[in-house]
């Protein structure tokens, strides 16, 4: 049996040893998700695809079928083309990739999150899509040389809106 | 090899838990009391938490200012808070881990005891993004990376169409919107599940223990105010996606996962994270355990007084009214399923009494594997063992999940062993010393607060001070019977308490009992 003072100190090492522990791997060792020198190409875009079938003027028989509340002069099938996208760094495919449209009808936005490691200094990226029926070239491009910095996160999106691709 | 790594954990454990022991007495072993102290760690986190919430702003624009505020200008109370929040959630985790580590190495998580494993693995669940969110919401580079990375991790299951790492992409597109999920889900929603999981991972125990004792929690506490002084949790520079967050002081407790996917994939760390989960929930049944006969009611001999409800320490048996027209209001019933096999119930019976002679030794509940009649068998048997130094005879009741009780004989030593130390009634006591059967008894289990069967030690000692039924006879010279909660320790040491014993007893002489009827031992069923 150990004297009390004898136990208040293994106590007292014990707690000690115990905070050490939280303190240190509470923030230790520092951590690096990526190289500290890298930099960061993000690719990422929501876009909705043409779509599969083009929409159809309904003729007034078809339209006097429908519910009353249900009569459009329009008949648009959901379902959307897949998006094709390719993304080029200083003249070497990163990626290609077509990109089916979500949901159980294809019928919402084909989506791409894509990052890539690349070394900082000046570059040439070049993006590239196809949300057309078209088998040949693209419907979008974008190409900007840029100058990238260590631990940069360099983003490049796809807006329609605002015409095309954009550089961040 | 796999044979000696399970005998080798055992013996390990014990002796780190004996050094403990030695250092805050068994009463306040930590490791006796893992379960109350992470909970007692997560009630720091929610006062603390709370605290911290009355100065959060919960905007992605102004939560940073509002926690560097609250660490700066108020470092005494509402930097201390923040530091408590942080170092007792890492408390929590380590407390978790030892828990179960220490709960697979003493095999207290399969048979019976498997509810109570299982239902810990969905609660890893809750605790550690109950930890991640929290992060979430300081939005600096740790958050900021927090963010990003648990974003692509939920990107790869196949459950949202839009990626949610998308909301990341620059500072224009992280919105208050997310925060605000986050903020809920931190402050309202993973706590009122977590409680809800802790109260089903308890829910097959009888007297769960959810505080630690008084001294404990006072200077677990005392540690971790010690610590957020000495080393007060900051943030790291604000969030800010523009740039890739890099050298971010890590908090390897809860993100120990992440490094995975930055070197591996989403897909390595989901495969990781529900592999480790389904073998964790599987463990009880790798191999399955070949479980001894549950505890079963002898009806003719139960008088319903619950004596073995009170004491069962997995509520495997409760009170029914009475099926077999005996003028009893009530028959105890076992679940099998629940039931241990310990024999704590046949120890609290008061029909389980080895001198009774006029009818059967069959007591209201028994174990089958081990039933009380074979007890008082094993017990004559070992006390007719021949030669031996008179005036100095042991009987040694001694529990199987201690040391090897075989290795204890001797000529004067003789050794009964059962499943656990509460299996033997107070009575079994007396039986020996009134009838001479041995000198002196000694009792021998698992250390106080770490009993194998929960509340064998505990249920003894009360019995033999005459605050549980049911007691030892106050006739029982209390001199001629010694304890000893030793758990795994060497033989040697036992050996030792036991020779110290017989040396006290030689001292004492032979004991004269006074003359005893049998009727006054006879209970009526």
């Amino acid at each position: 049996m150990m004297k009390p003072w004898m136990r208040y100190v293994g106590q007292a090492v014990a707690y000690a040893a115990f905070i050490a522990l939280l303190g240190f791997f509470a923030t230790a060792p520092a951590y690096d998700p990526v190289d500290p020198d890298a930099a960061m190409l993000k690719l990422s875009f929501m876009h909705v695809g043409q779509r599969r079938v083009e929409c159809r003027k309904m003729s007034p028989d078809e339209i006097a079928q429908l519910p009353p509340n249900m009569r459009l002069t329009l008949d648009c099938p959901r379902e959307r083309l897949p998006v094709l996208v390719e993304l080029e760094l200083d003249g070497q495919l990163l990626l290609r990739r077509e990109i089916t449209a979500s949901g159980l009808a294809h019928d919402r936005a084909s989506s791409i999150y894509q990052k890539y490691v690349v070394p900082p200094g000046r570059h040439q990226v070049t993006a590239r899509l196809r949300d057309s029926a078209r088998t040949e070239g693209f419907d979008y491009t974008r190409s900007a040389e840029v100058e990238l910095k260590p631990r940069q996160n360099f983003v490049v999106d796809f807006h329609t809106e605002s015409g095309g691709f954009s550089f961040h | 090899m796999l044979k000696q790594i399970r005998q080798a954990g055992p013996w390990l454990l014990a002796r780190i838990e004996k050094i403990f022991s030695a250092a805050f007495t068994p009463a306040w072993n930590p490791l006796y009391h893992l379960g109350a102290l992470t909970i007692f760690f997560f009630w720091i986190v929610v006062v603390s938490g709370v605290y911290v919430f009355l100065f959060f702003e919960t905007s992605v624009t102004h939560a940073y200012e509002s926690v560097e505020s609250l660490t700066h200008t108020q470092w005494y109370l509402g930097g201390v808070m923040r530091s408590l929040h942080r170092y007792a959630s890492d408390a929590a985790v380590v407390t978790i881990g030892v828990h179960m580590v220490k709960e697979f190495v003493t095999g207290r998580y399969r048979g019976a005891r498997w509810f109570s494993w299982f239902t810990g693995v969905p609660l890893l669940w809750m605790v550690f993004p109950l930890g991640i969110t929290g992060y979430w919401l300081v939005w600096d580079q740790l958050a900021q990376y927090v963010a990003i990375a648990s974003s692509e991790l939920l990107d790869a299951l196949p459950i949202f169409s839009d990626p949610m790492a998308r909301n990341f992409l620059t500072n224009e597109s992280v919105s208050d919107r997310f925060f605000t999920l986050m903020a809920f889900l931190h402050l309202i929603g993973l706590p009122v599940f977590l409680l809800v999981a802790i109260w089903l991972h308890l829910l097959r125990i009888s007297r769960p223990v959810v505080n630690p004792p008084l001294g404990l929690a006072a200077g677990s506490l005392a540690a971790l105010i010690v610590l957020s002084l000495l080393r007060p949790a900051l943030s790291q520079a604000p969030a800010d996606v523009s740039q890739v967050a890099t050298g971010i002081g890590f908090d390897w407790f809860y993100l120990l996962a992440y490094p995975l996917l930055d070197y591996g994939s989403p897909a390595l760390v989901w495969l990781v994270l529900v592999g480790s989960s389904t073998l964790l929930c599987l463990l009880p049944w790798l191999p399955p355990l070949r479980r001894r006969p549950a505890a079963v009611v002898s009806l003719p001999n139960c008088n319903g007084c619950g004596r073995c409800v009170e004491d069962c320490p997995y509520n495997a048996v409760s009170l029914a009214p009475r099926s077999d027209g005996l003028a009893y209001k009530t028959e105890a019933v076992v679940d099998a399923d629940l039931c241990t096999a310990c024999g704590i119930c046949a120890g609290a019976c008061p029909t389980a009494t080895p001198l009774r002679r006029k009818s059967e030794l069959v007591p209201g509940i028994d174990l089958p594997g081990v039933p009380i009649r074979a007890l008082r068998d094993w017990t004559l048997a070992a006390a007719v063992q021949p030669g031996g130094e008179p005036g100095a005879r042991v009987l040694v009741y001694g529990c199987a999940s201690g040391v090897n009780l075989a290795a204890l004989r001797n000529s004067s030593v003789a050794v009964v062993e059962m499943q656990c130390i509460a299996q033997l009634p107070p009575a079994f006591i007396d039986f020996v010393i009134s009838r001479r059967h041995a000198d002196g008894v000694f009792l021998l289990g698992c250390r106080e607060n770490d009993c194998h069967f929960r509340l064998g030690v505990q249920w003894t000692n009360e019995r033999l001070a005459g605050k549980r039924d049911p007691y030892l006879r106050a006739r029982v010279p209390r001199e001629r019977v010694a304890t000893y909660w030793g758990g795994k320790v060497t033989q040697a040491e036992i050996a030792r308490e036991i020779n110290a014993f017989r040396v006290r007893l030689h001292a004492l002489g032979p004991y004269r009992p006074a003359p005893v009827t049998e009727a006054s031992y006879e209970v009526a069923p």
